[in-house]
């Protein structure tokens, strides 16, 4: 299809749909691409910055932590790996455990990244690659299909700065309740997404 | 290692979202990095925040974060792929919390005949508290319900409760509500690392550990 025939909004969709930012990334991590890099910036850093303010980070260290993950996905570029999850969700932890970090920094302890328990073959177990065929579109779809009290409850631990003790407390149900809830949502979350497969 | 009692999948998604206290994500890191399962678990809910994280929220970011972040990518080293196992007695995130130290040369503090504790300390914010605990074989830990959330690794030796046997790379990963009566079998002194909440519930629970063990 000729670039021209495109519309304005499938142009949009193309630029952040999941092999367009494996384009991305794959081009910083072989040929240092600053352009590919600033693209990257452009599109995650407005969500990792919400995601830090979600999580109780005021603007000035929500920005603190985009420029450190940002950072972390330069240097680490080379380390992703296209079969075991999106961009996304690659980036999704690396900021995930640069803001655990932080929280444990007032001791000496670094967070052990998430490479760090990797296979030392670099083989990928069946059940590990679950690349393509989850992209980040279907798991927003099944979540939407799940009951609304579970769907709640998984968002909100994604999404706020709450342990399950707190949410127990909050919604005052027993600890158990919110566990057997989270668990059962989460559950029927992956069912779905294997039906997708 | 064959490892049979693993994480709840409700601690998965905790962890993964980044909401686990400090102690008990720590015991997640070191029973993920000995089992492949919860290895797989854990990317998959980590997928579901990766998908939250495309779609769902978007805060704008200044120009002066983007320009000192491209201004940056010059001082900062580019790390190459490389594999990462440590062979040893523990993982790697608990030897690091340890200063690399062996087991048997921590400063353990004897709490009971047959019962030695040791005290790994988390950051100053964090409401919880971690733990190793080193039992005789033979002993009993008396029934406890579980005061908030509660997960114990077992690093060395075994022990059985009415949920089974659990052994090296096993983790117990329990409702507060389930009560349970572990006995530490075989030869081996049983070592588990512990991530309690609520320290005052803890204190509780362990005294009453002091008086009622059996053997030596
Ligand atoms: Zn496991």
């Amino acid at each position: 299809m000729a670039f021209s025939a495109l519309t304005m909004a499938e142009q949009v969709r193309n630029q952040s749909a999941p092999d367009h930012l494996a384009e991305l990334l794959s081009r910083v991590a072989q040929s240092r691409d600053r352009g590919a890099f600033a693209e990257l910036f452009d599109h995650f850093a407005p969500r990792v910055k919400a995601f830090m303010m979600r999580k109780g980070s005021n603007a000035e260290q929500a920005e603190d932590l985009v420029q450190e993950t940002m950072l972390a996905v330069w240097s680490k570029s080379q380390m992703y790996v296209n079969e075991r999850g999106s961009v996304a969700t690659w980036i999704f932890t690396i900021a995930r455990n640069l803001r655990i970090d932080k929280l444990r920094r007032d001791k000496a302890q670094l967070y052990q990244d998430i490479e760090d328990f990797d296979a030392p073959d670099g083989k990928i177990g069946a059940d590990e690659a679950m690349g393509r065929s989850q992209e980040d579109n279907y798991v927003n779809k099944a979540l939407a299909q799940i009951p609304a009290d579970q769907r709640e409850l998984l968002i909100l631990s994604y999404v706020e700065d709450v342990t399950q003790s707190e949410i127990a407390l909050k919604l005052n149900l027993p600890l158990g309740t919110v566990k057997s809830r989270m668990r059962l949502g989460y559950q029927r979350l992956r069912k779905i997404l294997e039906q997708v497969k | 290692m064959t490892i049979s009692h693993h994480l709840d999948d409700a601690t998965l998604v905790a962890y993964a979202s980044g909401n686990l206290p400090e102690a008990h994500g720590i015991v997640v890191e070191a029973h993920v990095a000995m089992c492949q399962a919860c290895r797989a678990g854990l990317r998959q809910a980590e997928g579901v925040g990766g998908a939250v994280l495309a779609d769902q929220m978007e805060a704008p970011v200044s120009d002066v974060c983007r320009s000192a972040t491209l201004a940056s990518l010059d001082a900062v080293l580019v790390q190459s792929p490389r594999a990462k196992t440590s062979q040893g007695e523990v993982p790697l995130v608990l030897s690091r919390l340890l200063n690399g130290k062996p087991l048997a040369d921590l400063a353990w503090k004897k709490k009971a005949p047959g019962f030695s504790m040791f005290n790994i300390p988390t950051s100053k914010g964090s409401k919880t508290q971690l733990k190793l605990l080193s039992i005789k074989p033979g002993a009993a830990i008396p029934e406890h319900g579980h005061g908030g959330e509660e997960i114990t690794l077992i690093l060395k030796g075994a022990y059985r409760d009415h949920m089974g046997l659990y052994q090296a790379g096993d983790v117990a990963d329990l409702d507060e509500d389930v009560e349970h009566t572990p006995i530490v079998v075989g030869e081996e002194v049983c070592i588990c690392l512990v991530a309690v909440e609520a320290p005052t519930r803890f204190k509780s629970i362990w005294a009453r550990l002091a008086q009622p063990f059996v053997g030596i």
